[in-house]
């Protein structure tokens, strides 16, 4: 029992110092953002590695999930005679909540992972310690070019995926199910606020983007060196990640969109 | 090369991306409504606004001419202060137009509608509105319903 205890303690011991840690880590991370300028060129291949090559799959993903928004939400409305408002749904739907918070499960698991995989192995083969051999501070060189890539890339590609989606159940509603293509955007229009929803959006998937990378490039500092370590650390940057996304975005959602 | 085309890509993206933006801010949010900002206020007090809601249309005959800026309750007149946005372009509604609270469908969004009077003075900013009829409670309609029956 009193191991149990003991056992129980430690765990908890090591959550709260893995934190500490994460913190600290943070907190060097924004101090060396100066790096940004300074070496924009890494920024750029960062971005390419990050963004550029995660396009296809959250087109495809915003395409589907805005095609299924259209299906779902058509057999919703009709019972009501109101199909009409198929685009106000969507748009909706997508520009709140699912652009953001599908986007941040794709990029944890696409990015997110290829980072910390990236950054451990560098650990683990003491690339980061010969790197600080030569006086080269890995935060500026290999860190923060990362996480200001991953933060940029962010709002960016869930723009990307509800644009898409919105098109998507343009293709649905309007293409297949006959919804009228006036009403489709007119009530899409009527429904959707820049400021309450549209922005909303942008700020919470830059959150997002944020809570990610920073969660992707600790875990891939904190990994233990061993190959072993190296695949814990990837699979618990795709859970702590979506994880965070998902209890995040109730809070977000429960700051942002309260009363009207 | 390598780079060349790095670059490209990724200037390729941001620009794809900020396309993205524009394009849910004109095509799905229609933010050219935050440029009638040239707008004068009108105030309206009702006994009863039902579920009327800040940023409700304003309607004449239907043609949505302006917006619900603001309610709230009147303590001294034990009223509904409800304060309208009128474009400017809108300037020929008569002192005595009336408002009313009506329901778009029958499970809709509430609405203000005006009908405009006859009066040659015009409605200013700051300006009170004359005659309003409240928004209509389902329950009170049954009521009444109900006790005419009882009548008969």
């Amino acid at each position: 029992m009193i191991d149990f205890v003991a056992r129980l303690g430690h765990s908890g011991l090591r959550w709260f110092a893995v934190l500490g840690r994460a913190s600290t880590f943070l907190f060097r991370l924004l101090l060396a953002l100066d790096a940004v300028v300074r070496r924009f060129a890494l920024v750029v291949v960062e971005v390419h590695s990050i963004g550029v090559r995660s396009l296809l799959i959250i087109g495809v993903s915003g395409l589907f999930v805005g095609m299924v928004l259209g299906y779902q939400g058509y057999i919703t409305l009709v019972q009501f005679g109101a199909a009409e408002a198929l685009g106000g749904m969507v748009a909706l739907s997508l520009v709140r909540e699912l652009g953001p918070v599908v986007t941040a499960l794709l990029f944890a698991g696409r990015a997110g992972s290829a980072l910390t995989a990236e950054i451990a192995l560098m650990k683990t083969t003491e690339q980061l310690s010969a790197l600080e051999m030569m006086a080269v501070d890995p935060h500026r060189r290999v860190f923060v070019p990362r996480f200001f890539a991953g933060v940029l890339s962010m709002p960016l590609l869930a723009a990307l995926f509800s644009a898409v989606g919105v098109m998507g159940g343009y293709i649905v509603g309007v293409g297949l199910l006959g919804v009228d293509s006036g009403s489709y955007f007119s009530q899409m229009q009527a429904m959707t606020d820049w400021r309450a929803d549209v922005v909303s959006g942008v700020i919470k998937s830059v959150v997002f983007g944020f809570v990610v990378t920073w969660i992707a490039i600790f875990q891939g500092v904190d990994a233990e060196p061993t190959a072993e370590g190296i695949s814990r650390a990837t699979t618990q940057t795709v859970v702590v990640s979506a994880l965070a996304v998902l209890g995040l975005d109730f809070v977000l959602t429960g700051l942002m969109f309260t009363g009207s | 090369m390598k780079l060349r085309y790095l670059e490209v890509s990724v200037g390729l993206f941001v620009l794809l991306g900020i396309g993205a933006l524009f394009y849910l801010a004109i095509q799905v949010s229609d933010i050219t409504e935050y440029r009638d900002t040239d707008t004068y206020e009108v105030i309206a007090y009702f006994d009863q606004i039902g579920g009327l809601r800040t940023r409700a249309p304003v309607t004449v005959s239907g043609v949505r001419i302006g917006r619900v800026a603001a309610i709230r309750y009147d303590p001294e007149r034990y009223q509904a202060r409800v304060t309208l946005a009128i474009q400017s372009a809108h300037d020929y509604l008569p002192a005595d137009t009336q408002a009313s609270i009506f329901t778009a469908g029958l499970l809709g969004e509430q609405y203000i509608a005006l009908e405009p009077g006859g009066d040659y003075e015009m409605l200013q900013d700051g300006d009170e509105v004359m005659f309003t009829q409240s928004a209509l409670v389902l329950e009170n309609m049954i009521g009444r319903f109900l006790i005419n029956m009882a009548g008969d």
